[in-house]
């Protein structure tokens, strides 16, 4: 028997927003629906922006890629704010834990030296080239039209400054004077012949302005290279000789980069199968950007995971592109 | 071994500031190509003090517990049906006005906040800016999920971002957010961060969540609560910008002085549809605007430039006619909506005894002399079934493009207005602080899209104000506008009333 408890039930007028309605039909939305669809401002602006007067302030031409409506990208996690926020606290307590838990048993002190030599010369200098990401999102949260774009944006430019965070204390953990490490690593960002190119192409992506293109840069190719380079490849090295503790400490950036491709390819996808117009533009960028990509990790590949890694990642790369409707061939 | 504990100062600084390097693939004024035009000098980012210190796991952590209590509640309103507990129906009035006139400001903040969270060239100012962007997103979401069950049982708050875009008193917040963040980087902050967050957040965001826990409004106060602490972050960073600005070079005061005699002026407008809900929307009042703009701006705001003086900040230009306005501006502005009730997206009344009792006992030199009989005569109309509407369109001041309807600071019965020729063509204002704000940048104002002119050159459909009501604004005539007396809105809040008793 089941316990059934009355309430006075109200007959709404409505089941949603007008705009919701007018987008999804006359049916109860989500939250998802209602916090993501048609709310920024459209029309009837009133000054045009003093640092860039040839636009509107809200303009979906600050991309060379059209889309009838940029609503029709959406987020395959459905996050807004609050599913984002506690999807990345409980993952951010389990990094907590093992950061602790690394701590207390000195997992990463007692590594031979030469290991951490390693670490510290494969991982520490990327913080920088993390924080280079997160002003890119930061920048395409402000470029783009539609919150449903927009805020994959915001979200990933925050997760990047988390990805840096998480790297620095790793840094932290590494040796008993972690900040001169750190500062060593950031020397090495700088001059390290073996980071150049990465660190060009991070410079380079800071002054793109098409916001697309800029987004297909970062966030698909150079982020669609270099995380399995580093921290799947790598990663694997380490449990090789030994040092698989490393990777009770990267595991969020592994399962942070399994979710977040899922919302660039749709992106991706989406816009590349509206015309043939975006598909051209999306192939150039991504062969131009991929290209560079793979010279600038090369040296890193050589340091660390060997050249064949990265050949293996790249056309894995190559077989993603090809499920988002783009050609994949290596350029 | 165990590693060096840091202090939390360095620890902070290590993975936030330190994160930076200097660029030598691209120059930093290809970097940061907006950070000089406006003629502010940063000489040293590295002085930058951090508002707050909060690494992103942290930030994660205490958001997500904030998000999870808040959502609770949100759930467990829309299953009890919590609208039924409000103090009247009248009150979602101050719901609509909040949906459609500030929710999408603070959207514009998040977009405005990502802007110079990217560009400007301390990362440590970045971040804190960064996270004030993703904050407002928060915001927005949680008014909207609000707000939501309350769209379920009462007019006026269905299409909130369409009407922000269109409606002719929204263009009121629209225009002032829109005026901010087409500024440069510093402009905006000094605008938003500090003008705006700093100096008058008590006197927007505090009126509107007091005024949902006067009414018995659990979902909107309870949103208040949880974002009472971010609004606490923001209001740090409004302080820190202006004190770095400040302190970074002489010649950025004169600058910056200017930006504050703007920015209050566009803020003290603004506020005026806040000091009218206050006073007139509101069925449990909390306080009287001019006990809010005493508390809040008088004392407050006077401490704070106080403390400015060192720096060579004098307190806003025409601040002593908002101590004259203080008393008048709430009741122009319910008398101009009041009027045009059949053009907007909540209804207007006339107050009751007992509230033109209360208005009398608060505002004793101005209202029973200047306001009341207004409200008694258009209470007589009403009785005999002419409840006036005005069915002209008003001038609108080019600047805060509210009607020309407030009053000379030294005679409460002579219009204000003042006008301008730029380029052979007349411009209008409602005061000296608008005048002031177009004459130094007549460019960037003549762009204003004024409501009023654009009905006039049929930019906005229909040959008449109904059809530009219906079909341009998408307010459905009959529901979400007119009078409340009589409206379905206050028969539907009346059945439920009646239903409620006889179930008890």
């Amino acid at each position: 028997m089941s316990i059934e408890i009355k309430t006075a039930t109200v007959e709404p007028i409505r089941q949603t927003f007008s705009h919701i309605r007018r987008r999804f039909g006359d049916k109860p939305a989500s939250r998802y629906q209602e916090a993501s669809f048609d709310i920024e401002a459209a029309t009837n602006f009133h000054y045009r922006p003093l640092w860039q007067p040839e636009k509107r302030l809200n303009d979906p031409s600050r991309t060379a890629v059209q889309m009838a409506d940029w609503y029709a990208v959406s987020d395959p996690r459905q996050y807004y704010y609050g599913t984002y926020v506690q999807a990345r606290a409980r993952m951010q307590e389990n990094a907590e834990h093992s950061f602790a838990f690394c701590e207390k048993r000195e997992l990463l002190a007692s590594l031979p030296a030469e290991t951490r030599a390693l670490v510290a010369r494969l991982l520490l200098p990327l913080r920088h080239a993390e924080l280079g990401a997160n002003m890119n999102n930061s920048g395409i949260a402000a470029d783009a039209f539609g919150t449903s774009v927009t805020q994959m944006h915001m979200f990933h430019a925050m997760d990047r400054l988390a990805v840096a965070q998480y790297l620095s204390r790793i840094g932290l953990l590494l040796e008993d004077d972690g900040l001169a490490l750190l500062a060593e690593a950031k020397q090495r960002w700088l001059d390290e012949p073996a980071w150049q190119g990465l660190r060009r192409y991070v410079e380079d992506s800071l002054v793109v302005r098409d916001w697309f293109e800029l987004s297909l840069a970062q966030n698909l190719v150079s982020d669609g290279l270099l995380y399995p380079l580093l921290f799947e490849h790598f990663d694997a090295q380490l449990v090789a000789i030994g040092a698989g503790q490393l990777g009770m400490l990267t595991e969020f950036m592994r399962l942070w980069f399994a979710e977040s491709q899922r919302w660039v390819d749709a992106l991706v996808k989406t816009a590349a199968a509206e015309s043939p117009h975006n598909r051209e533009l999306i192939e150039g960028w991504v062969s131009q950007w991929r290209s560079r990509a793979v010279q600038a990790l090369l040296p890193l590949a050589e340091a660390g995971p060997g050249r064949d890694a990265l050949d293996a990642i790249d056309s894995a790369f190559g077989a993603r592109l090809k499920k988002l409707g783009l050609s994949g061939d290596a350029a | 071994m165990a590693a060096k504990r840091l202090n939390q100062k360095d620890k902070y600084r290590c993975l936030t500031r330190d994160l930076g390097w200097e660029p030598s693939y691209q120059s930093k004024d290809a970097i940061y190509p907006y950070e000089r035009f406006e003629g502010i000098k940063i000489t040293d980012w590295d002085k930058w003090e951090d508002p707050f210190r909060l690494t992103m796991d942290a930030y994660w952590k205490y958001q997500a517990e904030k998000e999870k209590k808040l959502y609770a509640i949100f759930d467990a309103f829309a299953q009890n049906n919590g609208h039924q507990n409000i103090s009247d129906a009248r009150y979602v009035n101050a719901l609509k006005l909040f949906l459609s006139g500030v929710t999408p400001l603070e959207y514009q903040a998040y977009q405005g906040f990502a802007r110079v969270g990217r560009h400007f060239g301390g990362a440590g100012a970045r971040v804190a800016c960064q996270m004030q962007a993703i904050d407002e997103l928060r915001h927005v979401q949680t008014q909207v999920h609000a707000m939501s069950h309350y769209n379920k049982h009462f007019n006026g708050l269905h299409d909130f971002a369409h009407m922000h875009d269109r409606v002719w008193f929204l263009s009121v917040p629209k225009s002032f957010f829109e005026d901010a963040r087409t500024a440069g980087p510093f402009e905006f902050l000094t605008a938003i961060s500090f003008s705006f967050e700093y100096v008058l957040t008590n006197l927007l965001f505090v009126p509107f969540m007091s005024g949902a826990a006067f009414n018995g409004d659990m979902a909107t106060v309870t949103f208040g609560f949880s974002a009472q602490s971010d609004e606490a972050r923001h209001m740090t960073l409004g302080l820190e910008v202006i004190k770095f600005l400040l302190e970074q070079h002489e010649d950025n005061v004169p600058i910056v002085q200017r930006w504050i005699d703007k920015w209050f002026w566009r803020g003290y407008r603004l506020l005026t549809l806040v000091g009218m809900m206050m006073d007139y929307m509101l069925p449990n009042k909390v306080m009287s605007w001019a006990e809010a703009w005493e508390v809040y701006f008088e004392q407050a705001g006077g401490a704070l430039f106080k403390d400015l003086e060192r720096y060579g900040i004098r307190p806003p230009k025409y601040v002593e006619q908002t101590t004259i306005g203080k008393e008048h501006i709430s009741h122009q502005a319910w008398s101009i909506f009041y009027q045009y009730s059949q053009a907007t997206n909540f209804h207007t009344w006339i107050p009751t005894d007992e509230e033109l009792d209360w208005l009398s006992a608060k505002y004793p030199d101005t209202f029973d002399r200047y306001y009341r009989p207004r409200y008694e005569h258009w209470r007589d109309l009403q009785a005999r079934g002419e409840r006036f509407y005005n069915p002209t369109l008003p001038m609108l001041c080019q600047i805060c493009q509210i009607p020309l309807a407030f009053t000379e600071p030294d005679a409460p019965t002579q219009l204000s207005h003042r006008s301008l020729v730029h380029e052979g063509e007349r411009y209008h204002f409602c005061s000296d602080g608008c005048c002031d704000i177009f004459a130094h940048e007549p460019e960037k104002y003549v762009q204003a899209w004024l409501p009023v002119h654009q009905i006039l050159q049929g930019n906005c459909g229909g040959g008449d104000v109904e059809s530009v009501v219906r079909d341009y604004y998408n307010i459905d005539p009959g529901q979400d506008n007119f009078e409340y007396q009589g409206s379905p809105e206050q028969q539907r809040w009346q059945a439920l009333q009646g239903a409620g008793r006889k179930a008890g």
